[in-house]
C-alpha cells in the first residue's frame, strides 16, 4: 500500500442473516384463519370496558384481563388519519411504489383503528373521515396483506 | 445505605421446546399472572416493571415497547435491561434497585425466551465484535468442551463425574413441575450412551434450548412485611463484568464467577459456603461448567468438585443441595434462566418448592446467572430479615 491507500481508515463490512419464526398466539392465530378462508375480520371484545379491539389482542391495557371474545367486525369503516408517502424507503422492507398512501382505519364495530395501506384512491382527493373497505387478495396466506389494501367504498 | 427489600412472589411458566399456542407476549402474561397469583396481589399494585430477554433471540428486540400490555406495564413506568445470558440474574438486581432506593414500593421484574422463534447464532454473530471476534466465533457448545477437556487435564476428573452431574440435574428436573428436560435417566452410561458433539461434552452434558417466562415481584420492608406472609428478604446482589474478548485472554474464564462469589462471602460474613448457605441455585450451561464452578465459587477445594459429586454431596438431600430443580441443565430459556435460579431459591427458602423442596430448613441461598465472557450475577437471599 502506498499514498493516501495506506492511512485510509479500515472498515469491516459485512450482513448478517437473521431469520425469525414467530408464532401468532391462539387469538390472531384464529383472526388469520377467518380472514383467509372467510374474508372475515375479527376483532375481540373487553367485557369490562365494554371495547372491540382491532387488530385484536388476548390481554386488555386498561383492565388487564384476559381477553378470548372474539367478533366479527365491517369490512367498512372510516379513515381517522392518513399520510401519503413521497419518497422510498429500502424495498426489502416496504416494496410499495411511491406516492402511496397509509391510514389508521377504524371499522364499523370496532373501537379502535388500525395502520393499513390506501389504494384505488385519488391520493388528492384523501380525507379524514372518508369511508374505505377492504379489498382482499385471491389468493390469501393468513397474514395482514390479505387485504390488499382499502379503498373508497364503492357506491 | 438502601432499604431492605423481599421477594414476595414469583411465577414460571412451565418450559418445553416449543409453544406454539402462544405469542411472546402471551408467554411473559402467564408469568405475570402466576407471580401476581402467589403474591395475592393485583397488577394495580405493582408500581413498577422491568423487562429483558436476550435480544435478537426471536429476531425482535425492544420488547418493553411490544409487550407492555401483556406484562402490565401501561401507563406505569419500567425500562429494558438486557446484559445477554445473565439478563435473568440482572433483573432481579433491577428490581432490588428499584425497590432498594425507595423510588418504588413495588417492582415486578419479567423475563422469557422462546428460543424456537429466532436463529440464536445470528443473533450472537452481533454480539461478537466484527473487527476481532466475528470472523471465528462460534457457539457455546466449544467453551464448554474446552471447559471439560482442561478440568479432566487438570483434576483427574473422568467422563463419568460428568454422567453423575447429568444424573443429578435429570432426578431433580423429574420431581420439578416446570422443568423442560425429564428423561429419567438411571445409570451413567444411560448418559454415557448419549451423542458425542465435542469431545469431552455429550449431547446430554448440554443444556436444552427452551421456551419458558419468569417473573418476580420485589417490595421495599415496609410493603413486604405488610403484603406478604412469607417475604423472602435479599441479602445482597452483585454483578462482576469485564470487556467481551472472545478471542484471547484467560483459557477457561473463572475470574468473574470468583470475584461474584467472594464478593457475596466478604460482605455477608461466610467463611464456609457449605455450612453458611442452605442451598444454591446456580447457572450452569453444561455438566462441565458445574464441576468446574463448584471450585471458582469456593464450594470446595481446587481439583475437588468431582469428588463432591462422587459422594452426593450435593444432591438434593446432600449435605449442600445443588441446583435441586433440576437446573440449567434440564431447563434453559436463557433471558428467563438467571431468574429461575432466584424464583426457586425463594421457593425452597418458603419450603414451597413441592416435590423436589429440600427437607432441611433453608435458611440462605446462593443464586448465580453467568452470560457473555463468564460474566457472573450472585445472589444471596435469607429467611430472616437480619
Ligand atoms: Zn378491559
Amino acid at each position: 500500500m502506498s499514498g493516501k491507500e495506506a492511512t485510509a481508515p479500515y472498515i469491516v463490512q459485512g450482513r448478517l442473516y437473521v431469520p425469525y419464526f414467530n408464532y401468532y398466539g391462539a387469538l390472531a392465530s384464529e383472526f388469520y384463519r377467518q380472514l383467509r378462508d372467510s374474508k372475515k375480520i375479527m376483532g375481540v371484545k373487553c367485557p369490562s370496558c365494554d371495547k372491540v379491539y382491532m387488530p385484536p389482542r388476548s390481554v386488555c391495557a386498561v383492565c388487564f384481563g384476559n381477553l378470548n371474545q372474539l367478533v366479527e367486525v365491517s369490512t367498512q369503516g372510516a379513515v381517522l388519519t392518513y399520510t401519503v408517502i413521497h419518497y422510498t424507503y429500502s424495498p426489502s422492507y416496504q416494496p410499495a411504489t411511491i406516492p402511496y398512501a397509509y391510514g389508521i382505519i377504524q371499522l364499523d364495530g370496532a373501537d379502535t383503528g388500525f395502520c393499513h395501506l390506501l389504494g384505488e384512491v385519488d391520493l388528492d382527493r384523501l380525507s379524514i373521515g372518508m369511508r374505505v373497505e377492504a379489498v382482499f387478495k385471491d389468493q390469501r396466506e393468513g397474514n395482514i396483506l390479505d387485504i390488499k389494501y382499502f379503498r373508497p367504498v364503492q357506491k | 445505605m438502601a432499604n431492605r427489600v423481599a421477594i414476595i412472589g414469583v411465577g414460571q411458566t412451565f418450559h418445553t421446546s416449543k409453544r406454539p399456542d402462544v405469542c411472546i407476549p402471551e408467554l411473559c402474561n402467564e408469568a405475570v399472572r402466576a407471580a401476581l397469583e402467589d403474591a395475592e396481589l393485583t397488577i394495580k399494585d405493582i408500581d413498577a416493571i422491568v423487562v429483558g430477554n436476550m435480544e435478537l433471540f426471536e429476531g425482535r428486540y425492544h420488547q418493553d415497547l411490544w409487550q407492555v400490555d401483556y406484562v402490565g406495564s401501561y401507563h406505569k413506568p419500567g425500562f429494558r435491561v438486557t446484559t445477554g445470558g445473565t439478563t435473568g440474574g440482572t433483573l432481579p438486581c433491577t428490581a432490588f434497585f428499584c425497590a432498594a432506593s425507595g423510588v418504588f414500593d413495588v417492582v415486578m421484574a419479567v423475563t422469557f425466551e422462546k428460543q424456537g422463534e429466532g436463529d440464536s447464532r445470528a443473533a450472537l454473530k452481533t454480539v461478537a465484535d466484527p473487527i476481532w471476534d466475528r470472523w471465528i466465533s462460534t457457539g457455546a457448545i466449544g467453551t464448554f468442551a474446552r471447559l471439560g477437556s482442561w478440568y479432566m487435564k487438570e483434576s483427574g476428573a473422568t467422563e463419568e463425574h460428568a454422567a453423575l452431574v447429568r444424573l443429578k440435574a435429570d432426578k431433580n428436573a423429574c420431581l420439578n413441575p416446570y422443568a423442560h428436560l425429564k428423561l429419567n435417566l438411571k445409570t451413567v452410561e444411560d448418559v454415557l450412551r448419549s451423542e458425542m458433539l465435542v469431545p469431552p461434552l455429550r449431547k446430554l452434558d448440554m443444556c436444552p434450548t427452551s421456551e419458558g417466562a419468569c417473573a418476580i415481584i420485589v417490595a421495599s420492608e415496609q410493603k413486604a412485611k405488610k403484603l406478604s406472609k412469607k417475604p423472602v428478604w435479599v441479602k445482597d446482589w452483585v454483578e462482576v463484568h469485564n470487556e467481551a474478548r472472545y478471542n484471547r485472554g484467560d483459557p477457561v474464564s473463572l475470574e468473574n464467577l470468583e470475584k461474584a462469589a467472594l464478593t457475596i462471602y466478604r460482605r455477608n460474613g461466610i467463611t464456609n459456603p457449605r455450612r453458611d448457605i442452605s442451598v444454591a441455585e446456580i447457572y450452569e450451561p453444561a455438566t462441565w461448567a458445574e464441576l468446574v464452578w463448584y471450585e471458582a465459587y469456593h464450594f470446595c477445594e481446587k481439583g475437588e468438585a468431582f469428588r463432591l459429586v462422587e459422594k452426593g454431596i450435593t444432591e438434593r438431600e446432600g449435605e449442600f443441595p445443588v441446583n435441586p430443580s433440576g437446573g440449567v441443565i434440564a431447563t434453559n430459556p436463557i433471558g428467563a434462566t438467571g431468574m429461575i435460579r432466584v424464583a426457586e431459591a425463594a421457593l425452597q427458602i418458603r419450603g414451597d418448592a413441592g416435590a423436589h423442596q429440600v427437607s432441611r430448613e433453608v435458611k440462605r441461598t446462593f443464586t448465580t446467572a453467568w452470560g457473555g465472557s463468564s460474566w457472573t450475577v450472585a445472589h444471596l437471599l435469607s429467611k430472616s430479615v437480619d
